[in-house]
């Protein structure tokens, strides 16, 4: 065992000097609140990519016929933004940043229980992060087959794949590591006392998130394994020439990146459930309940995949079984969404801002969750598959949950994390910006799925001009959101007023250490009495 | 930490395992020249699961370890299976 240093009680996480200086500080600090900021700013970097991708496409779409790009470019311009995003943003999101800096102190921890494994889970981030940039910038040409990367066209498609693929493969060790890590440090490293009923609910979050990290994302690693083995020696596994199944491809792709949305969700409606409470001046409502959801979620959410396959020639009787399974995990959400609701039901509410991010939160997710439901149904399903409506949904889904969330959280976090409380007045009109530009960026889809708009073309008929103007115009307003947001809270984390304690009157172990936090979290680490719970410390 | 046993498994025992793998190995190929039809998957995945059994309980030491654990493990095998099912009730009915 090696011999502890002794760091003072009284040096924070940002200003502790160790054995490195400048940059290597941080590139090579395995104190888990450094990596979770690590996480953020390389995420930023990659979030700016994947935004301008995004106002390219909306610029294409203004008009019918050519705008600004060609259908090869915009092709690329959607797979780059897709894998940019799900792979690099909203996937790793909440567990990388908040899981990192939250969730020891959160369970009364010094750190997590492995921290270098923690480091390398970042290496392996920058590293995927590195490949995926480079497919764009060699090869034949950026990818074009869209962030699923299906089959046969995955291993038919002349353009620079393979980086693509193989950072995408390196992304998911980042998971994996990541979420082996919270495992074992929820399992061995809760403060003496904290049983598990008196684990706060984002730990909750994370613990059903990274079970879904560690189990699936093996699924989706091997299949990008054997894709790439499909375009360099034609192993005839997904591909019908060769006696394949590309359909098999969907399956094994799907097995993963269905559960992979839950990674995304669930730590959101953890820091929901966290944020709610907080600002409602109540306890939870339902607190086993939630936990029993969160659970729920991750458990049914790995056999629901097939519904993202119900046009692709699968039997009649998996597309039954995967509508049924479908519906059922609506419950466990739904659940989730009634109490929150009645957490705030007479309650002394203080909307502040990160308050108004969760509400706005539950309100957009909604509207996600019964657009699933379209989806969800076999019926409905065969005549909005692979249009807009889809794009809407999932992005009230993934954006607007994991946004939301996000954007949540670092309002209710910042405080905690920089010791400096941001520009209010700011903060309400980046978020006003933002939900103001995010529905009318994504509301029109619906309409246009409706009407038959398919995705990923970058032309349209006529008739989809209107609500195609409308819905671009949304995406300048809430970008316009987004940098009042980024600019708010950078300038905040170095000039902002000192912030208290605990500014929100929190009832979790975080707000009890000082702001910025200890390198070592707490001087003493706490004890669970019989009296105390999990907001009740 | 203390209370933990540590369990030494004779180099017998490792030798008796390598062999059973092979053969498991060679009984997996063997199953698809048999002409079962759809039931080689099956039988191939028996063997397979009789390899992993193996693997997890000696060699990863999971006999020997806290039931909990056995619990853990029995969990995530039961997802894999409901996985597994699942991804045939397409490829039986198609």
């Amino acid at each position: 065992m090696q011999t502890a240093t002794h760091i003072p009680h009284d040096v924070n996480y940002l200003d502790y000097k160790g054995k490195y200086k400048g940059i290597f500080a941080w590139i090579f600090s395995t104190d888990h609140k450094r990596i979770a900021l690590l996480y953020m700013y390389s995420m930023l970097v990659m979030f700016v990519f994947g935004v301008v991708l995004g106002l390219a496409m909306k610029l294409e779409l203004i008009a019918p016929g050519r705008t600004i790009m060609g259908p090869q470019t915009y092709n690329s311009v959607f797979t780059v933004h897709g894998v940019i995003m799900i792979f690099m943003i909203v996937i790793p999101g909440l567990p990388a940043v908040f899981g990192n800096f939250m969730l020891p102190i959160m369970i009364g921890a010094k750190d997590v229980a492995f921290p270098k494994v923690n480091l390398l889970s970042w290496y392996f981030y920058v590293a995927g992060a590195f490949l995926v940039i480079a497919s764009v910038l060699f090869g034949n040409g950026t990818p074009d087959t869209g962030w699923t990367f299906y089959a046969p066209y995955s291993f038919k498609t002349g353009t620079n794949l393979l980086p693509a693929i193989f950072g995408a493969f390196i992304l998911g060790f980042s998971s994996i590591l990541t979420g082996l890590n919270f495992i074992v440090t929820i399992h061995r490293m809760r403060a003496p006392g904290m049983t598990w009923f008196k684990m706060p609910l984002f730990p909750w979050s994370l613990y059903g998130t990274a079970w879904i990290q560690l189990l699936a994302t093996p699924v989706v690693g091997i299949t990008l394994v054997l894709v790439a083995l499909e375009r360099i020696f034609g192993i005839g596994v997904f591909d019908p020439a060769l006696g394949g199944d590309p359909v098999l491809y969907q399956h094994l792709f799907w097995i993963y990146s269905h559960p992979a949305v839950y990674v995304m969700i669930l730590p959101a409606m953890g820091a929901i459930s966290e944020i709610i409470p907080t600002f409602s001046q109540k306890h939870i409502f339902g607190y086993k309940a939630i936990i029993a959801s969160t659970l729920g979620i991750a458990f049914v959410g790995y056999f629901v995949w097939g519904h993202h396959m119900f046009t692709s020639g699968m039997s009649g009787t998996a597309q039954y079984t995967f509508s049924v399974l479908t519906f059922l995990v609506a419950i466990p959400s739904a659940i989730k969404v009634f109490n929150w609701i009645s957490t705030m039901h007479k309650g002394s509410i203080n909307p502040d801002i990160p308050f108004l991010w969760a509400v706005t939160f539950i309100f957009v997710f909604m509207i996600g969750g019964f657009s699933g439901l379209v989806l969800g149904a076999l019926a409905t399903n065969v005549y909005v598959h692979d249009t807009a409506f889809v794009v809407a949904h999932f992005h009230f889904i993934v954006f607007g949950g994991v946004g939301f969330a996000f954007f949540g959280a670092i309002h209710y976090w910042f405080p905690k994390m920089f010791g400096r409380m941001y520009d209010k007045a700011w903060a309400k009109m980046g978020w006003a910006f933002f939900t103001v530009g995010f529905l009318t960026l994504y509301s029109p889809m619906f309409y246009l799925g409706m009407m038959g708009m398919p995705r990923r073309y970058y032309d349209y008929l006529p008739e989809f001009h209107a609500a195609n103007i409308l819905s671009s115009l949304g995406s300048w307003v809430m970008t316009f959101g987004l940098l009042i947001i980024v600019i708010n809270l950078f300038r905040s984390a170095k000039i902002g007023a000192v912030a208290e304690i605990n500014p929100w009157n929190g009832k979790t172990l975080e707000w009890t250490v000082p702001s910025p936090p200890p390198v070592e979290n707490f001087d003493e680490i706490p004890v669970y009495g019989e009296k105390d719970g999990p907001y009740e410390y | 930490m203390e209370k933990e046993k540590h369990h030494i498994v004779p180099y017998k025992v490792y030798i008796y395992i390598l062999v059973a793998l092979i053969a498991l190995t060679f009984g997996s190929i063997g199953i698809v020249h048999l002409n079962l039809g759809g039931y080689s998957v099956l039988g191939a995945l028996v063997f397979s699961t009789v390899k992993s059994i193996i693997v997890l309980a000696i060699f990863m030491h999971l006999k020997f370890d806290q039931p909990f654990l056995r619990i853990m493990v029995g969990f995530v095998a039961l997802v894999f299976s409901a996985v597994i099912f699942i991804t045939f009730l397409d490829y039986y009915f198609r």
